[in-house]
């Protein structure tokens, strides 16, 4: 097989299991129904819980945005892990022959898309509610970009490596949030740049995003296989 | 042409050996059924056909591939029918076969005609999988089987959930499918709705196979 059709196979697989994993989150209204009005509570919360402190808060932005993206990744991996737990789905993925490597690109991309969507509401949402500004919306759009799909591969990953797991709900957060901090420090310095609330050099720690993101996605597409088959 | 060649295959499931030494050699075209009681080592074996599943002892060889070290190619040959549907839910039994189709290459052009087959009325084939019933989702279960075509089919408890006119429907499917050269495998805990379509029947109980009916 010319490498020209491999990578259109595996682009083909690949956006079937995404688009398999998005239709069912359409219907089901995940995403729009629950995660959302979550991620915009929490704000809220965060909000109260600084006592409305404008100045605290424009300063603590970009932390409790990523924060609050953050627990939206753990819903939507979580999310993403029972579409094929549920009566042996994950069967399809194991028996038609697809590249697990693939299969492992369409479940990340597809925790993507939701989670692109959610920021894309929840990061205006954060600045007008607490009152900071965008000064670089290259700067702040390419960190989205590089953290969502580092978190999409790591949520991804982890969420195959629980799959077996009986208590796999609980375990994914212990595993996810920890491994998602290099992402979390990241996103808030290249965001604290980005709204102007400290000058921290924003394009080095999207660079840094990038290179998390790499590896989560270079390791997912090696180890998705024989998690699949272990699960 | 020997399509299944176990030799002393031990599975390890939690460090237990739900398969302790399994001998079986199944022929193209033949329909096998093992019959044995709960915990036999059924669908462990029909598992470890399908190359879900690694041996930890012995030899196993499914359509010429070695399952200990070629197990993807085994997948990509063989039409399992598990306790579990395999539907996605929130997917109507038309798009968990057309998602099906695809990701297994062999278009989606025949999915009308498999639910037909298995004789789905219209009605229900935009419905999501979740809101069928048992039966009706194994219908669909089976139609993907038969999108596929493969070549060996491992069935188990393949009557199980189904009305007498999808019994039939089955049957009539396995016996054209063993016409037109294709190994069937059937799991039953009881020997009598499947025995009619065996050309041979096996017992397993403890994790091994002998012929013959179990009694």
């Amino acid at each position: 097989m010319s490498a020209w059709r491999a990578m259109r196979t595996f682009a083909g697989d690949a956006g079937l299991v995404a688009a398999k994993d998005l239709r069912i989150e359409w219907r089901a209204r995940t995403t729009l129904g629950q995660v959302l009005p979550f991620a915009l509570l929490v704000l809220v919360l965060f909000g109260f819980a600084l006592d409305a402190n404008r100045p605290a808060l424009r300063l603590a932005t970009p932390g409790l945005l990523w924060m609050t993206v953050l627990f939206v990744t753990v819903v939507a991996a979580q999310r993403s892990v029972a579409l094929e737990s549920a009566d042996g789905a994950r069967r399809v993925l194991l028996l038609s022959g697809m590249a697990p490597a693939a299969a492992f690109a369409g479940k990340a991309a597809a925790v993507a898309v939701q989670l692109l969507a959610v920021e894309a509401l929840v990061v205006p949402g954060a600045v007008l509610l607490y009152g900071a500004a965008i000064e670089s919306v290259p700067l702040v759009a390419a960190a989205c970009v590089a953290a969502t799909v580092g978190l999409s591969a790591a949520g991804s990953l982890l969420g195959a490596v629980v799959a077996g797991v009986r208590a796999h709900q609980t375990v994914l957060p212990i595993l996810l949030l920890p491994v998602s901090a290099p992402v979390l420090i990241a996103a808030t310095r290249a965001f604290a740049d980005g709204l102007g609330t400290v000058a921290v050099g924003g394009w080095s720690w999207v660079g840094l995003l990038a290179g998390f993101a790499a590896v989560n996605v270079a390791v997912g597409a090696v180890a998705y296989g024989p998690l699949l088959e272990d699960a | 042409m020997t399509v299944v060649s176990l030799r002393g295959a031990v599975v390890l499931l939690g460090g237990f050996p739900a398969l302790a030494g399994a001998d079986l050699g199944v022929d193209r075209g033949e329909v096998v059924l093992v019959s044995g009681p709960n915990g036999a080592g059924k669908s462990t074996l029909l598992h470890l056909c399908a190359g879900l599943l690694r041996p930890a002892a012995g030899q196993a060889e499914v359509l010429g591939c070695d399952l200990d070290a070629d197990r993807a190619r085994v997948r990509r040959r063989v039409g399992l029918l598990g306790h579990d549907t395999s539907l996605y839910g929130d997917l109507s039994a038309a798009e968990n076969l057309r998602v099906w189709a695809r990701a297994c290459r062999v278009g989606a052009a025949d999915v009308g005609g498999a639910l037909d087959r298995l004789g789905l009325p219209a009605r229900l084939r935009d419905v999501p999988a979740a809101r069928l019933s048992a039966g009706q989702r194994r219908r669909v279960a089976l139609a993907a089987i038969v999108v596929r075509r493969p070549e060996l089919w491992l069935l188990d408890e393949p009557h199980a959930g189904l009305d007498v006119e999808g019994r039939e429907i089955l049957d009539d499917i396995v016996t054209a499918a063993a016409a037109a050269g294709a190994t069937v495998v059937l799991a039953s805990h009881e020997a009598g709705p499947a025995a009619g379509l065996a050309t041979r029947t096996l017992a397993m109980a403890g994790g091994t196979l002998t012929p013959g009916p179990t009694t």
